[in-house]
Parts: structure tokens; C-alpha cells; sequence
């Protein structure tokens, strides 16, 4: 088996297109045998990440966005690309409840429950250019397949 | 979505997916019907509810802010053990009381 894999999907950047995301990764992640938990820790990473792009980074206005998975061996790595106006100040808006649109009910908790569902991520950001969030998790950690263990 | 009124009190019963596009149709519905029917406790009702995001918290945290001016609160049932996770991660628990069916 070819332990390499990728995928990418671009859509408009219309709410409705959020489950759509979430949905097209998690299927594509199914390859790896992941628990229940491990594809709800995904689908809710990647909802908060093109959540960001639709909400902040395109002011909800239909642009494209941008996401690709790369599978390598049990290593899952996700990227969400928006080309909007991207983030100022990264490291304040992964601060925990930092949001700049509190009346739109949006509770600031979208970066920490990337981190806290991810093993790894990364945003690359700069104004009028756009954001990429990077996002990895290990699929199976500490979980042995009954296949590689002598019957 | 399905909504309830029972005196001053709006039970919200979720839908299987609480995402940013489910929200913002929960925040416009409630919160008519919050100042229409002078509601004071309000109730998120997780039964149907598998898959939830930070906007869901936003959804509780926009509603508390409603209903705490008035002395208020918010309640969440029927949450399975997925939605409670996030629910306690993002601390959202300090503000909204969880009923737990088992205590007695």
C-alpha cells in the first residue's frame, strides 16, 4: 500500500459550505481507520479554520477557499487557504476568547480549539494577503492495529 | 429548529450540527423570541446534537448576555459526552448550568 495521499477541494466561501469542508475531510480521513473521537477532533478543527475564512478573512463576502489534506503513513495534515484580508497580529488572535467580532456572537474560542484538537498548528498570515492555517494530527497514537501484532 | 416557550422560559432544541451557518438562524430566532415573550431562563437542549463548534459556544454566550441583564440564566440538557467536552473546554460552563439526568 502507498502510504502517501493527498487531496485538495476549493469552494466558495458561503456558510453552508462549512459542513461541506468539515464532511469532504473527514471522508478523506477515514483511510486512516480513525476513531469516532479522532474524526470529530478534525471536523471540528477544520469548521473553526473555514469558519475564520468566511467570517474575518472575507468579511462574508463569496470568495474562494482553499483546502487541501496530505496523508503521510498515520501523520494527517490539513491546510485551510484564504486569500481575504488576513491578521494583523497572529499571536493575538490565537489568544483564547480574542475576537474582533463579539456581536456577531462569535466567542473567540475557534483558534484554541484547533490547537486543542490538532497536535500542531500553524498560521501563516499577512494583511490584504490572506491566511493559511496548517493544521497535523497523528491518527492512531498509541493504538495497535490487531494486524501487526503476531497471531 | 424547534423552539418551545413556556412562560418566561425558551427551550432550544438543537440541531444534529451546530456550526457558524446553524447559529446565526438559532440567534436571530431566539432572540425575537426572547424580547417578544419576556424570557428569562433559557434552554439549550443538546438531544439531537452530535457535531458542535466554537460558534455554538457564541450561540450561549450571546444569549446569556441577553437574559443575565434581566437576572436570568441559561441551562443546557441532554448533552452527550462529545458536546460536554466542548462545552467545558471553552469554560462556557461557568455561565450556563449543565442538568445532569443521573443525579439524584
Amino acid at each position: 500500500m502507498r502510504d502517501t495521499n493527498e487531496m485538495e477541494v476549493i469552494f466558495d466561501s458561503c456558510s453552508s459550505n462549512e459542513r461541506f469542508a468539515r464532511v469532504a475531510v473527514a471522508s478523506f480521513l477515514t483511510q486512516l481507520n480513525p476513531t469516532v473521537e479522532e474524526v470529530s477532533d478534525v471536523k471540528t478543527a477544520v469548521s473553526e479554520a473555514v469558519t475564520n475564512s468566511i467570517i474575518h478573512g472575507y468579511d462574508q463576502e463569496i470568495h474562494k477557499i482553499t483546502v487541501k489534506c496530505r496523508i503521510e503513513q498515520n501523520r494527517f495534515a490539513v491546510t485551510v487557504k484564504d486569500t481575504g484580508k488576513g491578521i494583523k497580529d497572529v499571536a493575538q488572535a490565537m489568544m483564547p476568547m480574542y475576537t474582533t467580532r463579539p456581536e456577531l456572537d462569535r466567542s473567540g474560542m475557534g483558534f484554541s480549539f484547533m490547537e486543542a484538537f490538532m497536535d500542531k498548528v500553524e498560521v501563516e498570515s499577512a494583511p490584504g494577503e490572506g491566511t493559511t492555517v496548517r493544521m497535523e494530527k497523528t491518527i492512531g497514537k498509541g493504538r495497535n492495529l490487531w494486524t501487526t501484532q503476531s497471531l | 429548529m424547534k423552539y418551545q416557550v413556556e412562560e418566561n422560559c425558551l427551550t432550544i432544541f438543537l440541531p444534529k450540527e451546530v456550526d457558524h451557518h446553524q447559529a446565526e438562524e438559532i440567534r436571530k430566532d431566539a432572540d425575537a423570541m426572547i424580547e417578544r415573550n419576556h424570557i428569562k431562563y433559557v434552554i439549550f437542549d443538546f438531544g439531537e446534537t452530535e457535531f458542535m463548534d466554537s460558534s455554538g459556544i457564541g450561540a450561549v454566550m450571546g444569549r446569556y448576555r441577553l437574559v443575565h441583564l434581566i437576572g436570568g440564566e441559561v441551562w443546557g440538557v441532554h448533552a452527550n459526552a462529545r458536546i460536554k467536552k466542548i462545552l467545558t473546554m471553552s469554560g462556557v460552563t461557568k455561565i450556563m448550568q449543565i442538568y445532569e439526568e443521573d443525579q439524584r
